[in-house]
């Protein structure tokens, strides 16, 4: 096969749990097509074969949390004509990010027991933090389908029509009942941006943020609802904080409800102790 | 490079591919020697144990699905078992079926992504899958067809592949009906055709000739192949539970890792996995996997590492035998969850990743916010006997190039189908003749 007249793609992992580039290897019925529509020039998780940049299309997953990442990062963008971010770790910082709300030293000491083997910065940040991005896929993990929407408009030059809306409308779309309306089931539908196709509602449960910020996400209205429906300050914080936790607007909404929650006397938000920095 | 021989020299692989995680790894001969070899796993720690700490008991097993997308099912699974121990709740048996129907799913997801994608090309001198299916691209759409079959039983029980989204502490939040259930029978029953094909395509490989000296580590359980539950048992007379096998755990932080190395008190190095399981459970095999084992030419008890592939295989036959006999035994647990209102204590959950035993334990306040985590993945318990198999082979394969040596000793590694992103919480591989 000619490898040469095929454009290139590659995959970069940096801190991350690699569930994003396996839904890559999950698009079984494409997997083939799309190995001979490009050259598959690196994917360490993939292939033995590397191929010295630059790539077409680079895809990164994971976030940068060490010294050595945050160089290597830097070399990733000068070889990459088009690097899209995919998934809460590389757009966000992921589940790692909550470090950012906490003393690093506490942390390192907790799993380590002689931190200085381990090179680790204070912070997990997104990849956008250190390099311009392209085009960022949300999701923790992210959706093939999306994923090869995004992968098909790189390829065309295009931008990728991928909705910014809100889970709300994928739960209208299906036809779920409504969690938090008919159960009061806290919910982050409302703010928080479609593509899982609303798959918590769909099992009886409240969405809990997974694929970050919608566009216009209002969390201090549905924080009010929250609340006024009887959720704890301290619970709705950590709600806000898991994998998405360092995106602005969930960000501000934690941190906003962690200092109501230690007004009303609660220290135990996790993982801060008190507000953060 | 230097030329094949019995000299002095280091053999390298930065960048170990085709397995889950950033590693690389070493190996120094010196007058012929194999004196040191080293797994190095360079995976950014991510401090899972830390982070837990002030969450809810509830949280644990959505935030620790995200050590790893290969095994989500395994780290819930175990997250669940742990706290609900700490909690004294036990759940009832139908919520425990539903539970190993969904990790059957992983199993059949994650062993046909090692052994097609990651495992085979190896055996095959192919750098990847797409390279292997320009020889044999029925062989790769099977793997495909299985591993999309796996996917399928996640997404049916658990809401999604990759990391589920409807298993809670106490059981589920939605129970799925008995159609949606059914629905996955037809394509098990191919998928476990598809399965026996891959025992006989595997068994047909060229495997070099190690032996390795294992002690076994799996979980056993009197009536069912160890997959969700089980006492912790050995090949040298353990026989324990898993809080008693968390005790016995000893983690030592080395310099070229940020994955903790793990040692059994008292008796050193040991070995998880396909290998381990199949060696310790063979009374609960089920016949189909048990009679394609002898078809394959595998005794009760195989220590040839390369031959994993094969175990693994087999263990593609238990999950879509184990999973089709729960799909047709489902009936929906009611309700999906049991409660698990919070209680102070430490509980310990070990469950059996496609990798490896994993456990969990965690301590617990009154209200139910975590003190202490302690995560304890496959790959960490294996990284000595790793080390051990590549001191092994690199000796054997001396008269190799550097290059064959290089890519045999990478393959030791996938042997083990080690995930170093669960590790560091892991691959590039050197060796080095001087």
């Amino acid at each position: 096969m000619n490898g040469a007249e095929r454009p290139t793609l590659a995959v970069f992992k940096f801190a991350s749990c690699d569930g994003c580039q396996l839904s890559l290897l999950d698009c079984e019925d494409e997997l083939l097509a799309l190995a001979g529509a490009v050259r598959i020039a690196h994917f360490t998780e993939m292939s033995r074969t590397r191929v010295e940049g630059p790539y077409d299309v680079a895809l990164v997953e994971g976030s940068i949390s060490t010294p050595e990442d945050a160089v290597r990062i830097v070399e990733v963008r000068a070889a990459s004509r088009r690097l899209v971010t995919i998934g809460a770790c590389a757009t966000a910082g992921g589940i790692q990010g909550l470090r950012n709300f906490a003393a690093h030293g506490e942390y390192l000491g907790t799993v380590y027991a002689h931190p200085e083997y381990v090179s680790s910065l204070e912070t997990s940040t997104p990849i956008a933090d250190h390099v311009a991005v392209d085009y960022e896929l949300h999701g923790c993990p992210i959706d093939r389908g999306q994923l090869l929407e995004v992968l098909t408009a790189a390829l065309a030059g295009r931008r990728p029509v991928i909705a910014g809306h809100s889970v709300c409308q994928e739960c209208k779309g299906r036809g779920t009942v409504c969690v938090l309306v008919a159960r009061g089931t806290p919910c982050l539908g409302p703010v928080t941006r479609a593509g899982c196709g609303a798959l918590c509602p769909a099992v009886d449960r409240g969405c809990f943020g997974c694929f970050g910020p919608a566009d216009t996400a209002n969390t201090e209205s549905l924080g009010g609802r929250l609340v006024g429906d009887g959720l704890a300050p301290a619970d709705l914080a950590r709600l806000f904080r898991t994998f998405n936790a360092n995106a602005g607007p969930f960000r501000e909404a934690s941190l906003a409800q962690e200092r109501v929650a230690v007004s009303l006397g609660s220290t135990r938000v996790g993982p801060s102790r008190g507000v953060g920095r | 490079m230097t030329h094949g021989g019995n000299g002095n020299r280091t053999i390298g692989v930065d960048g170990l591919a085709r397995v889950e995680g950033e590693g690389s790894l070493r190996i120094e001969v010196h007058d012929g020697q194999v004196v040191d070899v080293a797994l190095e796993i360079f995976e950014p720690p991510r401090y899972f144990e830390a982070l837990l700490r002030g969450r809810r008991h509830t949280e644990a097993p959505d935030i620790t699905a995200r050590i790893c997308g290969i095994c989500p099912v395994a780290y819930q699974m175990s997250a669940c078992a742990a706290i609900e121990a700490a909690c004294g709740v036990e759940v009832d048996d139908r919520i425990t079926a539903l539970r190993r129907l969904l990790y059957c799913g992983e199993w059949l997801q994650s062993h046909a992504l090692h052994v097609y994608l990651l495992h085979a090309p190896d055996f095959l001198g192919c750098a990847d899958a797409v390279e292997l299916a320009e020889r044999d691209r029925a062989a790769v759409t099977r793997g495909l067809d299985l591993k999309r079959t796996g996917n399928l039983v996640m997404a049916t029980i658990g809401g999604r592949a990759v990391h589920p989204v409807n298993v809670r502490t106490g059981g589920f939040y939605r129970a799925p009906s008995v159609a949606e259930v059914q629905g996955l029978a037809e394509p098990l029953r191919r998928a476990r055709d598809a399965a026996l094909a891959t025992v006989e395509w595997v068994s047909g490989f060229e495997f070099p000739d190690v032996e390795g000296d294992y002690r076994f580590v799996a979980l056993h359980h009197d009536t069912n192949y160890p997959i969700e539950s089980g006492r912790v048992v050995s090949s040298d007379g353990l026989d324990t539970t898993p809080a008693g096998f968390a005790d016995l755990v000893v983690e030592e932080h080395v310099a070229r890792s940020t994955a903790l190395h793990a040692r059994l008190a008292g008796r050193d190095a040991y070995l998880t996995g396909p290998l381990a399981r199949y060696a310790l459970n063979q009374a609960t095999l089920p016949a189909v996997a048990r009679e394609a084992a002898g078809r394959a030419g595998l005794g009760p008890v195989c220590t040839n590492p390369f031959r994993s592939i094969v175990v693994r295989s087999v263990e593609l036959v238990v999950a879509c035998e184990e999973a089709l006999r729960l799909v047709a035994a489902y009936e929906p647990p009611e309700p999906p969850a049991r409660d698990v209102p919070p209680a102070a204590g430490a509980g310990t959950g070990a469950t059996e990743a496609p990798r490896g035993l994993l456990f969990h334990r965690y301590v617990l306040d009154a209200e139910g916010f975590i003190e202490e985590a302690r995560i304890v993945p496959p790959t960490s318990q294996n990284q000595l006997t790793i080390e051990a198999d590549l001191a092994l082979v690199a000796a054997g394969g001396l008269d190799l190039s550097d290059a064959d040596l290089s890519w045999r000793c990478e393959q030791a590694v996938r042997n083990h189908d080690p995930c170093i992103s669960c590790a560091a919480h892991f691959l590039e591989v050197a060796v080095v003749r001087s």
